[in-house]
C-alpha cells in the first residue's frame, strides 16, 4: 500500500545527484567492470585447473558484481588456451588461468609465448609432485625405492603421470638427476594425465607415478597405491604422513605445478590493480580456503609483481631442468 | 536396513527433489540443442552445485547427464544432428525411421530403452560394483589397445556400403586424429604452424559437420520430399512393450555391453553405442534391414549408452578414476562436497551411497514422462517446411560448435570443412559414420599401442601373454578372419556338389 511520496522522490534525486558528483570524472567511462568478463581456462572441464578457475571466477563475480564466465579453450597441451589469453583484447574483459606450462612450452619449441607476454594478476595455487607406488610393491619407503632405482638397469623401471615433457615428467627427471643418475634412467610412459597413470599403476603396468598427492588421493584411499614422498620444501598439512625428499633422502629438490590469473599484457594498470585486489580477497575468503582444502590443493598467493617474478623464476628453473633432461628443442 | 531408510530420507527432502526436477528439465533442454553435449550441460552446472547440499549437488549431475544423453538422440533422429558422439552410431538409422514417417517410434525406442538401460546400469552399480571395479583395474594399456582395435572393426559393420569404402573412410578418420600435439610423443604433427591445429580436431565439430551440415547441403540439391501428411504423432510408448518382448536378447546384450564398456576407464558411452550397434547387426537375422529404419540396432545401442553412463560411476566412486568426461566433473563435485571417492564411501557413508542409487533410479523413471513432453514439442520440427528448418540448423551448427570449443571460431571453420568432406563422401558412397568412428577411437589406438611398447621395451609379447589381453586379441583376430572363413566354406560348399 505504500505510496511514492514526494519527499522520497526528492531524496532519491538528491542521492543520485550526489552519486553523480562523486563519480563525476568517471562519467562516460563507466566503472570497471560494467559487463560480463570471460575467464579462459586452457584445460578441460572437470580437471583441477578447471575447478580452480571456476571457484576463483565465482568469488570475483561476488566481489566485482559482474559475471565471470569460465570458457575452456583446450588442446595442444595448453598452448591453444594460453595463446587465446595473450591475444585477447586488452580491455580487462578477458582474463585467464596461467599454468606452469607457460614456463615450459617455449623451451620445447611449441610456441613463442612466454610469461612476460601477460599482465600477471595473482598466483593462486601451487602443488608439489609426490612419489607414488603401487600398494603391492615391495618398497616400504622412499629410501628403499631410491636404492631400487639405483640398482635397476637403465630403463628397467617405468614411471608415468602426464604426457611426454609434462611437469610431472620433469619432476621425475629432476629427482633422478639430483640422485646422480641419467635423466632417462627410469623410462617415462606418457599418459593423458594423472588419473590414467594412477590406474595403470594399480593395474601393474608401471612402477612409479610422480603426480601430485591430491591427484593420487582416491587410489591411496582405496588401498591401491601409497605415496612415499613429496618433492617440496615442507610437508603438506593435508597429508601429514608423507615426508619430503629433503628430510628422507637429503635431496633438496623441489618443483611444483602452479596456477595463477593473468591477462593480456596491455590491460590498463588501474584495472590490473583492481583485479589483483579482488584476487587477494578471493584467496583469503573462507570459501576458497575450504574448497582448496577439500580437494587437497596447495595454496600460495602472490600479487601482480610477485607473480611476475615467480613466473620468471619458474621459467629459468624449468629451462635448466628441461635442458638437463634433454627435453628442450635445440 | 536403517541406512536404506536414512537414504530415502536424504533423497525425499524438498531441496533434493526440486534439484532433481529442475536439473532434469535443464538436461533435456541442453541435450536437445545440437552441438551442446551432455558434458557441457554438466560442466555448466558445477557453479550451481556450490550452493546445494551434497546429495542435491550430486543429484543434479546424475539427473542432468542422463537426460542430456537421451535428449541428444532427439535432434539426431529428427534432423540428423547427433547431440553427442554417443548417439552418432545410430543417427542414420533413427533418421531413416523419421523419413519413413516413424519418428515417434524411433524416439519412443530411444526414450524407453534409454530408461531401461539406465536402470540396468544402476543395478550393476548397486549389486556388483566391487567386482566391476576389480575388472576395470585389470585393464592396462595392452588391453585398451585390443579394445580400441575391436572398436575399429565395427566400422565395416555399422556402415551400409562396401566394406572397402567403410575401411577407407575409417582410415581417413584415423589420419585426422594424427593432427595436433596430443600424441604420446608430444610432437606436433600436420599443424602447419597454426596454434589451433596444434590442439587437433575435436570430435564434436567434425560430427556436426559431416552429419548435419552435409545433410543441409544435400537438401539443397534435392527437391522437397512429398510433404508428410499433417497428423498428430501417435502414442510414443505404444508398441514399445511389444518391442521389448520381441527383442529381449538385443536389449540384454546392449545392457551388458554398456555396463562392461562403461566401467573401463577411457572407453565411455560413445564406444558402447558403436559396439552395440555393430553387435546388433552382426547377430541379427535380418542384417540387410539395418540402415533403412530398423528398430533392432536402435534398441541395442540406445540401451547400451545409457547403461554405460551409470556403470561409468563405478571406477569414479571407488577409485576416483573417471570413466568419461561426465564422471570426471562428478568426481570434482564429490570432493568438493566431502563425499571423497574411495571404498570408504561405501562403508562410512553408506546412506549417501544408497541415496545416489535411489536418485539414479528416480532420474531414469522421470525421464519417461518428461521425455514424452520433450519429444512432442520437438517433433513439431518434422512438419515444418524445409526452407525454414535448414537455415536454423546451419545457425545451430555454427553456434553449437563455437560454444563447445570455448568460443573459438576455428571450430566453426572445422564444421564447414567437415560439412564439405561429409557431402562429398556421401555422394560417392563412403559412410561418414565410419570416419567418425576413426576420429573417436584413433587417439586411444595410438596412445595405448605406443605406451604399451614403451612399457615392454619394444616387445609385443605382453599383447598376447597377459590373460585378459590374450582373450581380446583372439576376439580381434577372430573378427578379422571370420569373413575369410565364411568365404572359404562357401567356396567349398559350392564345389562339393560339382565334385560329387
Amino acid at each position: 500500500m505504500s505510496r511514492i511520496s514526494r519527499r522520497s522522490v526528492l531524496k532519491g534525486a538528491a542521492a543520485a545527484g550526489a552519486a553523480g558528483l562523486i563519480t563525476g570524472p568517471a562519467i562516460g567511462q563507466a566503472q570497471y567492470p560494467n559487463r560480463p568478463v570471460t575467464m579462459i581456462c586452457p584445460w578441460g572441464a572437470g580437471g583441477g585447473t578447471d575447478a580452480t578457475a571456476r571457484i576463483v571466477a565465482q568469488l570475483l563475480e561476488k566481489d566485482l558484481g559482474q559475471p565471470f564466465n569460465v570458457v575452456n579453450r583446450t588442446g595442444g597441451s595448453g598452448v591453444v588456451g594460453h595463446q587465446a589469453i595473450a591475444s585477447a583484447p586488452a580491455d580487462g574483459y578477458t582474463v585467464g588461468m596461467l599454468t606452469v606450462e607457460i614456463a615450459m612450452m617455449r623451451h620445447q619449441g611449441l610456441t613463442e609465448l612466454k610469461s612476460s607476454d601477460y599482465a600477471a594478476l595473482g598466483l593462486m595455487n601451487e602443488d608439489p609432485p609426490g612419489v607414488q607406488v603401487s600398494a603391492s610393491s615391495p618398497y616400504k619407503d622412499i629410501k628403499e625405492l631410491a636404492a631400487a632405482i639405483k640398482a635397476a638397469p637403465h630403463g628397467k623401471l617405468k614411471a608415468s603421470g602426464t604426457g611426454q615433457g609434462g611437469i610431472w615428467h620433469l619432476a621425475l627427471v629432476g629427482w633422478l638427476v639430483a640422485m646422480g643418475l641419467k635423466p632417462d634412467h627410469v623410462a617415462w610412459v606418457p599418459s593423458n594425465g594423472a588419473a590414467p597413470g594412477m590406474q595403470d599403476l594399480a593395474a601393474g603396468g608401471i612402477d612409479i607415478v610422480t603426480c601430485s598427492v591430491p591427484e593420487a588421493r582416491a587410489m591411496i584411499d582405496a588401498g591401491k597405491a601409497k605415496s612415499l614422498a613429496i618433492m617440496a620444501s615442507a610437508r603438506n598439512p593435508q597429508f601429514k604422513d608423507v615426508p619430503t625428499l629433503n628430510e628422507s633422502l637429503g635431496i633438496n629438490y623441489s618443483v611444483g605445478a602452479w596456477r595463477g590469473i593473468g591477462a593480456p599484457k596491455a590491460v590498463p594498470a588501474d584495472i590490473q590493480a583492481k583485479l589483483t585486489a579482488s584476487l587477494k580477497k578471493a584467496f583469503d575468503s573462507k570459501e576458497y580456503q575450504d574448497f582448496m582444502n577439500s580437494r587437497g590443493f596447495g595454496m600460495k598467493f602472490a600479487d601482480g609483481a610477485g607473480f611476475a617474478k615467480f613466473m620468471a623464476d619458474s621459467d629459468a628453473s624449468m629451462a635448466s631442468a628441461m635442458k638437463a633432461a634433454g627435453l628442450t628443442k635445440a | 536396513m536403517d541406512t536404506v531408510i536414512q537414504a530415502f530420507g536424504l533423497v525425499f527432502a524438498p531441496d533434493v527433489l526440486i534439484a532433481i526436477f529442475a536439473s532434469a528439465v535443464y538436461g533435456l533442454l541442453v541435450g536437445s540443442l545440437p552441438g551442446l553435449s551432455a558434458t557441457m550441460a554438466t560442466a555448466l552446472l558445477v557453479p550451481v552445485t556450490f550452493y546445494l547440499s551434497p546429495i542435491a549437488a550430486v543429484a543434479t549431475i546424475i539427473t542432468a547427464s542422463a537426460m542430456a544423453i537421451f535428449s541428444g538422440d532427439i535432434p539426431g533422429c529428427l534432423l540428423r544432428i547427433p547431440g553427442t558422439p554417443a548417439s552418432a552410431a545410430y543417427t542414420d538409422e533413427a533418421y531413416a525411421m523419421t523419413r519413413k514417417g516413424e519418428a515417434e517410434t524411433a524416439l519412443g525406442i530411444c526414450l524407453w530403452f534409454s530408461a531401461l538401460g539406465g536402470i540396468a546400469g544402476t543395478l550393476s552399480l548397486m549389486l556388483i560394483a566391487p567386482l566391476l571395479a576389480e575388472m576395470a583395474l585389470s585393464f592396462s594399456t595392452y588391453e585398451n589397445f585390443w579394445l580400441a582395435m575391436l572398436g575399429l572393426m565395427c566400422s565395416t559393420l555399422v556402415a551400409r556400403s562396401s566394406p572397402i569404402k567403410a575401411i577407407a573412410a575409417m582410415l581417413l578418420g584415423l589420419l585426422i586424429t594424427c593432427i595436433g600435439i596430443d600424441n604420446p610423443g608430444g610432437v606436433p604433427r600436420f599443424t602447419l604452424g597454426s596454434t589451433d591445429l596444434l590442439g587437433g580436431i575435436e570430435v564434436i565439430p567434425a560430427l556436426v559437420g559431416v552429419f548435419a551440415l552435409a545433410e543441409v547441403m544435400r537438401s539443397l540439391t534435392e527437391r522437397d520430399p512429398p510433404k508428410l501428411e499433417n497428423r498428430r504423432l501417435g502414442s510414443i510408448l505404444k508398441g514399445q512393450w511389444a518391442l521389448t518382448k520381441k527383442y529381449p536378447k538385443q536389449q540384454a546384450r546392449g545392457n551388458l555391453i554398456g555396463i562392461i564398456i562403461g566401467v573401463l576407464p577411457g572407453a565411455g558411452a560413445d564406444m558402447a553405442a558403436w559396439v552395440s550397434y555393430a553387435m546388433a547387426k552382426r547377430f541379427s537375422k535380418t542384417p540387410e534391414k539395418f540402415g533403412t529404419g530398423h528398430p533392432e540396432g536402435l534398441i541395442e545401442a540406445g540401451a547400451s549408452n545409457n547403461a554405460s553412463l551409470a556403470s561409468g560411476w563405478v571406477p569414479a566412486l571407488l577409485f576416483g578414476i573417471p570413466g568419461d568426461t561426465i564422471t570426471a566433473i562428478a568426481i570434482g563435485v564429490l570432493y568438493m562436497k566431502g563425499l571423497n571417492p574411495g571404498p570408504t564411501l561405501f562403508t562410512s557413508q553408506a546412506s549417501s551411497m544408497y541415496a545416489l542409487y535411489i536418485i539414479f533410479i528416480i532420474g531414469n523413471i522421470i525421464m519417461i514422462p518428461l521425455g514424452i513432453i520433450m519429444i512432442r514439442l520437438a517433433s513439431k520440427v518434422v512438419g515444418a517446411p524445409r526452407s525454414a528448418v535448414m537455415p536454423v540448423i546451419m545457425i545451430f551448427c555454427a553456434v553449437g560448435a563455437f560454444a563447445t570449443a570455448g568460443n573459438n571460431l576455428f571450430a566453426v571453420y572445422c564444421v564447414a570443412i567437415f560439412g564439405l568432406i561429409g557431402f562429398v563422401m556421401e555422394k560417392n558412397g563412403y559412410p561418414v559414420a565410419a570416419m567418425v568412428l576413426g576420429i573417436v577411437m584413433g587417439t586411444m589406438v595410438e596412445q595405448s599401442f605406443v605406451t604399451s611398447l614403451i612399457k615392454s621395451d619394444g616387445s609385443i609379447l605382453p599383447f598376447f601373454s597377459r590373460p585378459v589381453s590374450s582373450v581380446l586379441a583372439a576376439m580381434t583376430f577372430g573378427a578379422l578372419l571370420w569373413p575369410v572363413f565364411v568365404w572359404a566354406t562357401r567356396k567349398l560348399m559350392a564345389q562339393r556338389p560339382a565334385t560329387a
